[in-house]
């Protein structure tokens, strides 16, 4: 039961993982926390299915395609509800703006899709028990994004201007570095993360339109838990987030883990606004 | 004091009459609700039911969304959550079954309880953080009754609450709703009307300001959440007797949806607003039978509409008296002499002393070692260069920031570092470099802010509009407008501040600091950005201030306004004091000269 509980334990956990690291390159640019990243894994997995099972199309062909319309739908999200309200962002309009395109997507996919949750295709067919490649796929995919994203934002100028922007919005406009362009940029990346996330969760999770809010939920707990915009955080809350639930759904039952992960998010919300890793807030007065 | 609290004694007709306008909407719905029957068919009245319920349940969470601005958007979940306790309680399958109207208050209980571990992060955070909190609660919820088998049925369900005669009947049971609905109207526009909602529009707007009038956040925040969630409960238990049978399908996330969105769709800080958008919303999908299955996408369209396009929601479409334009070339003309009749003249009293203060702000030494004396009746002045921490001073002060060493004292008590929302208690009132007032709010609302700390009628008094309250909001209203006489701006009294000039915007903030009466008032650059005129005025008025016995402590640049008007100056450089003493030994401190004044 040990093997079990480890291998779908970290398996969901590098999925909430990706999601959170979603939440945190679209943070990152913008300082705004969208509703959408939820639902970009949502799509990983639907798109996915789509183009695999529905269309028939070959497996990299499909891939691909999945994250260029996650992709697609990160910069929509920019222009239709990021950018208009970036100028009063103390109001915290995103939250709404962010919320209606994450409905939208939600409802579109299940008029579209379907309300079922439908099968995932099965990648490479290697693995069985505990070793199968629904359990470790997302931890490869998890350990790949992030070497990927440390290349990036350590050895490339692209990356190192998403650092720049993250750490200081203005002395970066003021070096001339393109701000909107980086940011439409970084939600096309995390539209890819999210598309990541959910392609490989896939033969988990399958293809089903409610996985978006629950991803939603269970991504952005580690976030909070590690801290805003702190990926690290994030992954480690991720790992962790998934092995607690997996543990306490084999060992007390279904309802009792969710009823437990929500418990442990409040009280340490409420114990550590800003997360274990997080930094403290700015001045107030 | 006598003039004030005598005067409002005969305006009770005139109350009513003013008030009128207010309610003609709410009566006319009523009116229509009331009539519905008569003239449709059985299957409106069902839908006008489910609005009706729908309302309880908004104008609960009204106060949550709209006045405290908390987005709370998982409340389907409190509403799944009466439903199942009212259902099982009356079906009996865990216990004894229990009349449905002893049921449903039970439910409201465990509502309340629920709604305050939900709302719980939003004492410590806000925005997505709650959103999330409620939106995972609505999970979990749906989870809990799928698998509960053996009290809610699980995915069979179980058989909602059915009510006696004679609200077994469809028009019954309307009329049931109605009534309950107007009940919760009165409720949360008597808690929206009084001390409890205008502190909930400051949390949201302008928390700094609140907590230095003395609002505690907290205890405002649990306790609408305790009536948001008993609402929802309710609304719950209704709900399940509209459905009469309830399955965990019947609560999907699209209700949370059109219950969040009638209030934003409605406009914040309005209660007409929000109920129009429930009735709009529960009827948009009847009417347009094929969008039925679209229904949820067209509430996001609507929701992305709103905040792009109309922020204030239906409330600001409605707003007929702010689109009046408003004098250009009015004055502010203080009447320093009417602070006799508010503020108690004071003889003698205690001094604010401090000792060796220190502050650092990361490797920067903010304050080093600072000693300051304010006495009563007597106008202290801080300056010195930009960063010599003269507001930092404030800030520590009114407990916006826990000082690392050093000790104040306010006469013989300690003033405990930190927790500013104590200070209104302690008679320490303030003004901010930025003025921060609420400008959504009117300008008498504004300054009746300030004297939170002086209701006596508790959150109950004030929900059942009981005597208490009526006293308090008489005494506040009267004293907030001799206050806006006493700075000159009475006849703005009913305006929207955010249309008001920001010379303005200081005098109100004087006026709001001035409802606690303080004994020490602490004014952060009040002169910056007013022309010459208005400083000599804003000088008569500080003169006056100081003469009822009250301590100023004026933190400014205007060298002329300090000298002219200063008893005591304290001059700041880099943290530490550079001199202290009256304005004439300041005015040829040489190193004071040469650091600062030039010359």
């Amino acid at each position: 039961m040990l093997a079990s509980i480890i291998a779908s334990g970290l398996a969901a956990g590098a999925i909430y993982a990706l999601v959170g690291v979603t939440y945190n390159t679209m943070f990152s640019t913008s300082r705004v926390m969208s509703f959408t990243a939820g639902q970009l894994a949502m799509l990983g997995g639907v798109f996915g299915s789509l183009f695999t099972l529905k269309l028939g199309l070959p497996i990299v062909v499909g891939f691909l395609l999945t994250l260029v319309c996650c992709a697609i739908i990160g910069i929509i999200t920019e222009f239709v509800a990021v950018r208009p309200v970036l100028k009063s962002l103390d109001q915290h309009l995103y939250v709404l703006s962010t919320l209606a395109v994450a409905l939208m997507i939600q409802q579109v996919s299940a008029i579209k899709w379907g309300t079922e949750p439908q099968p995932f295709p099965r990648l490479f067919g290697i693995g069985s028990g505990v070793w199968d490649e629904k359990f470790w796929l997302p931890v490869v995919a998890c350990a790949i994004t992030i070497v990927a994203l440390e290349y990036l934002y350590r050895r490339t100028l692209v990356g190192r201007a998403f650092v720049a922007i993250a750490e200081d919005n203005f002395a970066a406009r003021a070096l001339g570095l393109p701000e909107r362009n980086l940011r439409v940029a970084s939600y096309a990346l995390a539209g890819v993360i999210g598309g990541v996330a959910g392609y490989s969760g896939g033969e988990l999770m399958l293809a089903f339109f409610a996985n978006g809010a629950l991803l939603n939920f269970y991504g952005f707990v580690p976030v909070a838990l590690g801290g805003l915009g702190n990926n690290r955080g994030a992954i480690v809350g991720g790992l962790a987030l998934g092995l607690f639930q997996q543990a306490a759904n084999f060992l007390v039952g279904g309802i009792f883990s969710s009823v437990a992960v929500f418990t442990l998010f409040i009280v340490v919300l409420l114990a550590a606004p800003q997360g274990l890793f997080g930094s403290s807030t700015a001045r107030r007065v | 004091m006598t003039t004030v609290t005598a005067a409002p004694a005969h305006h009770d007709s005139g109350t009513f009459r003013a008030a009128l306008p207010h309610i003609a909407p709410f009566l006319g719905i009523l009116v229509l609700a009331v009539i519905l029957p008569f003239v449709s068919n059985d299957y409106w009245v069902l839908i006008g039911t489910r609005a009706a319920i729908y309302w309880v349940l908004v104008s609960g969470l009204n106060l949550v969304v709209g006045f405290a601005g908390h987005l709370a958007i998982g409340y389907v979940a409190l509403l799944t959550l009466g439903a199942y306790t009212t259902s099982v309680l009356v079906a009996g399958n865990v216990m004894p079954p229990v009349p449905v109207f002893a049921a449903l208050p039970i439910a409201g209980a465990v509502g309340a309880v629920f709604g305050v571990i939900v709302g719980l992060p939003a004492l410590r955070l806000r925005t997505f953080y709650f959103a999330m909190s409620t939106l995972g609660f609505a999970t979990i919820v749906t989870q809990i009754a799928l698998a509960w088998q053996s009290v809610t049925g699980g995915g069979i369900g179980i058989v909602g609450p059915e009510f006696p005669a004679p609200f077994n009947t469809a028009w019954g049971f309307y009329f049931l709703c109605i009534c309950f609905g107007v009940v919760t109207t009165w409720m949360s526009a008597n808690i929206a009307r009084s001390r409890f909602g205008r502190a909930l529009i400051a949390v949201r707007d302008a928390e700094v300001a609140a907590e230095a009038t003395g609002i505690s956040k907290p205890k405002m925040l649990i306790a609408i959440f305790l009536f948001a969630g008993a609402l929802a409960a309710i609304a719950g238990g209704l709900f399940a007797t509209l459905q009469t049978y309830i399955t965990p399908d019947a609560f999907t996330f699209d209700l949370s949806v059109l219950f969040f969105i009638a209030i934003l769709i409605g406009g914040r800080g309005s209660i007409l607003g929000p109920m129009l958008g429930t009735i709009i919303l529960t009827i948009l999908p009847e009417i347009a039978a094929p969008l039925a299955a679209w229904s949820t996408f067209l509430y996001a369209v609507l929701l992305l509409l709103i905040v792009l396009v109309m922020p204030g929601g239906i409330a600001a479409l409605l707003d007929f008296r702010n689109r009046r334009p408003l004098a250009s070339n009015r004055a502010i003309v203080p009447r320093p002499a009417a602070l006799a009749d508010i503020v108690r003249k004071r003889t003698g009293g205690s001094h604010l002393k401090l000792r060796g203060i220190a502050l650092s702000f990361g490797n920067v030494r903010a304050i080093d070692g600072l000693d300051l004396d304010v006495a009563p009746g007597e106008i202290h002045g801080l300056i010195g260069p930009n960063g010599s921490g003269k507001t930092t001073t404030l800030n520590v002060i009114s407990g916006y920031y826990a000082a690392e060493a050093g000790s104040m004292t306010l006469g013989d008590d300690a003033l405990p570092p930190g927790e500013p929302t104590l200070r209104a208690h302690r008679g320490i009132a303030r003004t901010f470099q930025t003025p921060r007032v609420i400008g959504e709010a009117s300008v008498l609302q504004n300054v009746m802010i300030g004297g939170s700390i002086e209701g006596r009628a508790s959150f109950v008094e004030s929900m059942l509009a009981l005597p208490r309250n009526a006293w308090d909001e008489r005494m506040l209203a009267a004293k907030a407008r001799a206050l806006l006489g006493v700075v000159g701006l009475e006849s703005l009294a009913e305006v929207r501040t955010d249309r008001l000039q920001h010379s303005e915007l200081r005098f109100i903030e004087i006026a709001r600091a001035l409802m606690l009466d303080p004994d020490f008032l602490l004014l952060d650059e009040p002169a910056a950005g007013l022309s010459n005129d208005e400083i000599e005025r804003l000088a008569v008025l500080i003169k006056a201030i100081c003469a009822r016995g009250t301590g100023v402590l004026l933190v400014e640049h205007h060298a002329d306004l300090i000298f002219d008007i200063c008893h005591q100056v304290t001059v700041l450089n880099l943290g530490r004091t550079l001199a202290a003493g009256t304005p004439a030994e300041i005015r040829v401190h040489k190193e004071v000269v040469s650091a600062y004044l030039g010359g």
